[in-house]
């Protein structure tokens, strides 16, 4: 509750230093069809306020309701389809990577050997730039849905292995000793005292990737060509940029939403799973 | 048959490296069914690695642990034991019914049998009406009262507690004396306590073992000759002082050894 509260001062905080700036050195403004004739001219001329770099806020609204094409379709629709189409490729990336990094993350708990062996070349993996790794991955499986769905993977599965890890090992040496006490076995160990204990680490991460998956999807849809989805969007508005720059901006105001509704959801779960614990409550 | 039977028990820590420790040195104890032993002794002379030692938690470096006539392990393997520890080490994840039902979890009970049991215990510690509370919502000696419920659980034959009351105020560790003296009375387990308060030992106990400095040896052992089922009287009888002036003046020596 008092999260989305400072959400919302956050964004209306925004709005106003946006159109602030565009107050303060933004291009002469004139509000259409009133019949006063109101306008204002601002005393400087910032680069970077101009209406093509920083379109209004109005405008932007109001391009999501225009027809992107003549005789088109409204924007938002396209938007929506599109957004459907990566958050499709998103959740399939983020499940295929959080699997990964549940089971790297479990097998390097229970084995320092496999940690220290493997462990150096997760790390690796990430130092690599996703723009890099994205073509290579979309020459191996070709284009499509599902080389976008392992980019995001890729870019899904570090958090979780590293919180995952971490969270396993949290459990205090007395729980641990308590459980040995009772002869309980790994597997014992493992589903009732290491992971409820790394829930709240893995959820942490969970959070992370799921916005990570949405960028993963919408870069991995870039060189493969794919055309449908949010990715596609932007780099379509971004070559028409000139003739409607606040279509671009509507598009990535869109990527945004899917970004946090993603969130969202990872948050509504986590809340769901870890019911009763005290960290939660004092959260409330 | 004895409970546990510790003969020329040693122990020693990091026994190759440069910082080796000998936390116990020629240990040798027997404890009866039904007894109440207190282990005290200056901090760092070894009682938790003796009550370690005693669970197989930790394997001595020479020396013979037979707990019910088998290795400690196969104690261990067949549940023999119970452990409470300093801190009550309830999962937070978990009510306080399903803290206590975990060891009947891991012992296959069936669900109803599991509840019903819990049920039992929580009435035996008097946490009735806190089944269904998360454990960071009762107070600490509510908690250990609930450590103790989960440790009973699958009644063990030898009930090890390191410090169970360490954290308390002084009102409830008394009280919580009281409640253990009676659970000891009601379920017939053998205890081994560990504690630092020499009157929660003189109350509680049939025997203490005064340990010395490291490397821990038994200095002495201490006979209690009061009549259970004790009380709020015990505390003002005459042996119970004797018995705490006895200790006390061990302890002293203990100390300076
Ligand atoms: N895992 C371990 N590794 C190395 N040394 C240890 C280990 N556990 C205990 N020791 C050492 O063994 C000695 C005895 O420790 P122990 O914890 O048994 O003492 P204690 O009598 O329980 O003390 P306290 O009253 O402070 O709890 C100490 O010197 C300690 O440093
Ligand atoms: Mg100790």
């Amino acid at each position: 509750m008092r999260q989305a509260i400072s959400l919302i001062v956050l964004l209306l905080l925004i709005a106003l230093l946006w159109e602030g700036l565009k107050w303060i050195g933004g291009d002469p403004w004139r509000a259409k069809k009133n019949p006063f004739g109101l306008t204002h001219t601002p005393p400087l001329h910032f680069k970077v306020t101009s209406d093509l770099n920083l379109p209004h806020i109005w405008d932007i609204a109001a391009a999501f309701t225009n027809p992107a094409r003549r005789n088109g379709p409204p924007l938002v629709g396209i938007l929506l389809n599109a957004a459907i189409f990566t958050f499709r490729e998103a959740i399939i990336g983020f499940i295929f990577g959080g699997l990964l990094g549940l089971i790297l993350g479990i097998l390097f708990a229970h084995s320092n050997l496999l940690e220290r062996g493997c462990m150096p070349y997760v790390v690796a993996s990430q130092t690599v730039p996703i723009l890099a790794i994205a073509p290579m991955v979309i020459i191996w499986l070709k284009a499509g849905w599902v080389s976008v769905a392992v980019i995001a993977a890729y870019l899904t599965f570090f958090p979780v292995t590293i919180n995952t890890l971490r969270g396993l090992r949290s459990p205090d040496p007395m729980a641990l000793e308590l459980m040995h006490s009772y002869a309980a076995s790994r597997w014992a160990i493992l589903w009732k005292l290491r992971f409820p204990a790394a829930l709240p680490y893995i959820f942490t991460a969970f959070k992370i990737s799921a916005t990570a998956s949405i960028v993963g999807s919408i870069i991995g849809e870039l060189p493969s060509g794919i055309r449908d989805g949010l990715g596609g969007a932007i780099l379509n508005f971004n070559q028409y940029y000139i003739s409607g720059p606040s279509r671009l901006w509507a598009t990535i105001i869109a990527s945004a939403v899917v970004g946090i509704v993603f969130y969202l959801i990872i948050t509504l779960i986590e809340a769901f799973s870890l019911r009763g614990r005290k960290a939660l409550a004092d959260n409330v | 048959m004895s409970v546990v039977a510790l003969s020329n028990v040693n122990m020693t820590f990091n026994s190759s490296s440069a910082n080796k420790t000998v936390a116990l040195k020629e240990i040798n104890l027997t404890i009866e069914p039904g007894e109440f032993i207190s282990l005290i002794g200056p901090s760092g002379c070894g009682k938790s690695t003796l009550l370690r030692l005693v669970g197989d938690l930790i394997k001595p470096t020479a020396g013979d642990i037979l707990v019910n006539g088998k290795s400690a392990h196969q104690a261990r393997l067949d549940q023999d034991y119970g452990m409470v520890f300093q801190a009550p080490v309830l999962f937070e994840w978990r009510s306080i019914i399903k803290n206590v039902m975990l060891p009947l979890e891991l012992r296959g009970y069936s669900r109803t049998d599991q509840q019903k049991r819990a049920r039992e215990l929580l009435a035996l510690v008097e946490l009735n009406g806190f089944e269904n509370h998360y454990p960071w919502q009762l107070s600490g000696g509510m908690q250990q009262r609930a450590a103790i419920a989960r440790a009973l659980a699958i009644q063990p034959k030898l009930l090890l507690m390191d410090e169970p009351f360490g954290a308390l105020d002084e009102m409830t560790r008394e009280y919580m004396n009281l409640e253990l003296h009676k659970i000891w009375q009601e379920t017939q387990t053998t205890i081994i306590f560990v504690t630092h308060s020499i009157p929660e030992a003189v109350f509680l106990s049939t025997r203490i073992v005064v340990m010395s400095a490291r490397p821990g040896e038994i200095l002495h052992i201490t006979n209690v000759d009061l009549p259970v089922p004790r009380g709020e009287h015990t505390r003002e009888e005459a042996a119970y002082f004797e018995t705490e002036t006895e200790v006390r003046e061990w302890l002293r020596a203990a100390k300076q050894k």
